[in-house]
C-alpha cells in the first residue's frame, strides 16, 4: 500500500470539493479566479502523483492504467481552462455581461464540475460513476444557462432534458448490468464494483449484458454527443461562457466516453455477449459524416467548433469500436489531441468573440491583421483540428485511417470521406475568419494567450515527436482495452 | 407466499404501466398533476411490496421517499407554479390521442419482446418487473416527445424516473446507494427545472416549449 499515492486519489476529490465550497462564499472575482486556478493546479499535481505508483483499488475508488490517462488529461485541461477563465470572466464583468453573484456561482460550479468528473473517472462502482456523471451534467447545465438570455436558457433547457433522458437510459443499463452480475457475485455492492465485475464477467448472463450495453451506449452516447442524440451539444457550446465550451469539449465528452469504454471492456470479457464494436463503429461513423456536412452550414463560430467536436468524438468512438492495439492507440491519442486542440480553439474563439462583439462568422474577418496573436493561434488551432501535418491530430487521424484500411478497407472509405468533408468546411471558414480586410472591433481585451499556446505547443510536439514514455504508456492502455 | 407475492407485485407493476397510459392523454394541467400523484402512489406501493417480499427494510425508505416527495411535495410545488404562472386552467392540445395510444401499446410490446428473452435466467418476479419498468420508461419518453408544454415534459420525465426506480427495486439486493441517489437526482432535477420554469416565465410569459423554438428560429 502506498500511503502517499492513496492520499492523492482522495485529494483529487477533496481539493475541488473544498474549493467549490470556499468559492461559493468568496467575494471579489480576482481572488476567486486565483483560488479557482490554484485549486485546479493542485488537482493536476495530485493526478500527476498517480503516474509513478498507483494505490490498491478501494471499495469506492480505484486507479488503473486506463483511468489515469483520463484523470491526468482532464485535470490538465481543467487547470489551463481555469487560468484562461480568469481573463475571460474579467472581461465579461467589465462589459457587464455577468454580475459578481453570477461569477461566484460560476466558480463554485466550475470546481463542483471538476469534482464530479474526477469522481466519475475514479469510481470503482458503476452506481457511483452514474451519480457522478449525473452531477457533472447538472453543474454544466447551470453554467450554460448563466447568461440568462433567452438563447442561453433554451440551450440549457435542451441540454438538461436530453442529458436527463440519456442519463436515465444509462441508469437502466446500469441496473441491467447489476442484474446480470447478481447471480454470480451475490447480492449487494460487490456486483457493482468494477474490479470484481471485470474478474467475473465471463460468467454473466450474456443476453442481459447485450441489452444493458445498448442502453448504456445510447445513454452515455448522448453525453458523448454521438449523432442521433447530439442535439444538445451545439446549443450548449454556443450559448454557455466560452471556458465552459472548452471544458465541455475537452473533458465532459471524454468522461462519458470513458464510461462507454469501461462497459465495452466488460462485454469483451464475456465471450457469449455481442461484440460491442459494430454499434460503436456505426454511431461513430454517423456522427463523423453528419457533423462533417453540418459544418458547411454554420454561421455561428462557437457552433461551428461544437459540430467539429461531434465529428471528432465520432472518430474516437469509431477507433475504439474497431478495437485492437493499433486502433485503440489511435483512438486514445486522437482523444487526447482533440481535447488539447479543441480547448485551445475555444480559448482563442472566446477572446475573438469578445473583441469582435459577435459570434457570427460573417462578421468576423481578417483576424490575423487586426489581432495577430489571437488570429494566428486560431489559424494554427484550426489547421491542427482539420488534421493538417505537422500537428498531433494529423498523426492520430492517420493512424485511425491506416489501421482501418488494414482491417476493414470498406469502412475506411466513409471514414476518409467524412474526414475530407470536415477538412474542407473548416479550411473554408478559416480563410474568411483569419484573412482579408479586418472587420470592425467592438473593444480591446486583455487576452491570456499562455494556456492557448501551451496547448498548441503540446499538440505540435506530439505531432513531431511522440515522447517514448508516453507512447509506451498509451500502447499499454491500448492493449488493456482489447 | 410464492404466487401471492408474484401476483401482487405483478398487479402494482402492471398498474404503473396503466397509469402511464392514463398520463399520455391528460390534456388538463390539473388532471395531469393528479394522475402523476397516482403514479407516484402506485410506485411506492409497488416498492413497499418489494421491500416486504425481499425482506429488504431499506426499500421501505425508498417507498417512503417516493410517496412523500413525489406524491406530495412535487405535485404541490407544480400546482403552485401553475397558479403563479396562471396556466392551471389551461388545456393543452394533445395531438392524435389514438395514434399516441397505439404507439404506447407498441412500446409496451417492444419492451416485453426485448426484456423477457434477455432475462430468461432471472427469477420470474424480477423478469416481469423489468419488462414493466422498461414499458414505463418508454412511455415516459413518449410523453416527453409528444408534449410541447414544459410542465408536461417534466411530468413525463418524472414518470420515466419512476420506471427506473421500479427496475432498481426489482433487481434483488441492489445497494441502497443507488436508490437514494435516484431520489436525490429527482430532487435536484426538480429544483433545477423549477428555476428554469421561473426564468422562462420571466423572459417569455409562457412555458410553451414551442416559444423557445421560435426564439431560436428568429435568430437564425
Amino acid at each position: 500500500m502506498n500511503v502517499p499515492a492513496l492520499d492523492s486519489v482522495d485529494a483529487l476529490l477533496i481539493v475541488p470539493a473544498l474549493a467549490g465550497l470556499v468559492l461559493a462564499f468568496l467575494p471579489g472575482y480576482r481572488l476567486a479566479a486565483g483560488v479557482n486556478c490554484v485549486a485546479s493546479g493542485l488537482a493536476f499535481l495530485c493526478a500527476c502523483a498517480l503516474l509513478p505508483h498507483r494505490p490498491a483499488p478501494g471499495a469506492y475508488l480505484f486507479v488503473d492504467d486506463l483511468n489515469v490517462v483520463f484523470v491526468v488529461l482532464s485535470t490538465f485541461v481543467g487547470f489551463t481552462t481555469s487560468a484562461y477563465s480568469a481573463s475571460y470572466i474579467g472581461h465579461e464583468i467589465a462589459t457587464g455581461k455577468l454580475n459578481p453573484a453570477h461569477v461566484r456561482f460560476y466558480h463554485a460550479m466550475y470546481q463542483s464540475m471538476m469534482f464530479a468528473m474526477n469522481l466519475a473517472l475514479l469510481a470503482n462502482n458503476i452506481g457511483l460513476m452514474w451519480v457522478a456523471v449525473e452531477f457533472a451534467t447538472l453543474t454544466t447545465v447551470l453554467m450554460v444557462g448563466i447568461h440568462r438570455t433567452p438563447e442561453a436558457l433554451e440551450a440549457a433547457w435542451k441540454y438538461f432534458i436530453l442529458g436527463s433522458v440519456g442519463i436515465a437510459l444509462a441508469l437502466f443499463g446500469t441496473i441491467l448490468v447489476y442484474m446480470s452480475a447478481e447471480p454470480v457475485l451475490g447480492e449487494g455492492s460487490d456486483a457493482m464494483v468494477w474490479t470484481s465485475l471485470m474478474q467475473h464477467a465471463a460468467a454473466f448472463s450474456p443476453r442481459l449484458l447485450n441489452v444493458a450495453f445498448v442502453f448504456l451506449m445510447l445513454g452515455y452516447g448522448t453525453k458523448v454527443g454521438l449523432a442521433p442524440m447530439h442535439a444538445w451539444l451545439p446549443d450548449a457550446h454556443a450559448e454557455g461562457p466560452t471556458p465552459i465550451s472548452a471544458v465541455l469539449s475537452g473533458l465532459l465528452l471524454n468522461v462519458a466516453l470513458y464510461a462507454i469504454l469501461r462497459f465495452k471492456m466488460l462485454l469483451a470479457a464475456n465471450a457469449a455477449a455481442i461484440a460491442p464494436g459494430p454499434l460503436m463503429i456505426a454511431l461513430g461513423l454517423a456522427s463523423l459524416i453528419f457533423a462533417g456536412f453540418m459544418l458547411y452550414r454554420r454561421d455561428d463560430i462557437k457552433r461551428l467548433f461544437a459540430y467539429s467536436s461531434i465529428e471528432h468524438m465520432g472518430i474516437v468512438t469509431f477507433a475504439f469500436g474497431m478495437g485492437g492495439p493499433l486502433a485503440n492507440f489511435a483512438g486514445l491519442l486522437h482523444m487526447t489531441m482533440h481535447s488539447l486542440t479543441k480547448s485551445a480553439i475555444f480559448f482563442a474563439v472566446g477572446h475573438v468573440v469578445q473583441v469582435k462583439g459577435t459570434q457570427k462568422i460573417a462578421d468576423i474577418r481578417g483576424l490575423t491583421e487586426s489581432h495577430p496573436a489571437l488570429g494566428w493561434a486560431l489559424v494554427a488551432g484550426v489547421m491542427a483540428i482539420a488534421g493538417l501535418p505537422p500537428f498531433g491530430v494529423f498523426m492520430s487521424e492517420f493512424l485511425v485511417v491506416s489501421s482501418t484500411f488494414a482491417r476493414q478497407p470498406l469502412l475506411a472509405i466513409p471514414l476518409a470521406l467524412g474526414l475530407l468533408v470536415a477538412f474542407g468546411a473548416l479550411l473554408l471558414r478559416l480563410v474568411g475568419l483569419a484573412f482579408g480586410e479586418p472587420s470592425e472591433s467592438a473593444g480591446e481585451v486583455e487576452a491570456s494567450v499562455v494556456p492557448l499556446y501551451v496547448h498548441l505547443a503540446l499538440v505540435l510536439l506530439a505531432g513531431l515527436w511522440l515522447e517514448p514514455h508516453v507512447a509506451a504508456w498509451f500502447r499499454n492502455v491500448a492493449a488493456l482495452l482489447g | 407466499m410464492g404466487t401471492l407475492a408474484f401476483d401482487v407485485a405483478h398487479l402494482f407493476a402492471g398498474g404503473l404501466v396503466l397509469v402511464s397510459f392514463v398520463l399520455l392523454y391528460q390534456d388538463r394541467m390539473t388532471g395531469l398533476i393528479n394522475i402523476f400523484t397516482l403514479h407516484a402512489i402506485v410506485l411506492s406501493l409497488s416498492v413497499a411490496w418489494q421491500a416486504y417480499v425481499q425482506h429488504a427494510p431499506h426499500l421501505y425508505l425508498t417507498a417512503a421517499i417516493a410517496i412523500l416527495f413525489k406524491a406530495v411535495v412535487i405535485p404541490l410545488g407544480l400546482r403552485r407554479i401553475m397558479v403563479r404562472l396562471r396556466i392551471h386552467r389551461d388545456i393543452e392540445v394533445v395531438g392524435g390521442v389514438g395514434a399516441t395510444m397505439l404507439l404506447g401499446i407498441c412500446l409496451v410490446a417492444l419492451s416485453l419482446v426485448v426484456m423477457l428473452p434477455a432475462t430468461a435466467a432471472a427469477a420470474p418476479l424480477a423478469r416481469e418487473d423489468l419488462a414493466f419498468a422498461l414499458s414505463v420508461v418508454l412511455l415516459g419518453l413518449l410523453m416527453m416527445v409528444t408534449r410541447r408544454n414544459a410542465i408536461s415534459q417534466v411530468v413525463g420525465f418524472m414518470s420515466l424516473e419512476n420506471g427506473l426506480i421500479l427496475a432498481a427495486t426489482g433487481a434483488k439486493g441492489m445497494p441502497l446507494v443507488v436508490e437514494i441517489s435516484v431520489a436525490f437526482s429527482v430532487l435536484i432535477a426538480f429544483i433545477v427545472i423549477g428555476i428554469f420554469l421561473f426564468r422562462i416565465r420571466e423572459r417569455f410569459d409562457t412555458v410553451d416549449i414551442q416559444e423557445l423554438d421560435r426564439v431560436r428560429g428568429g435568430r437564425r
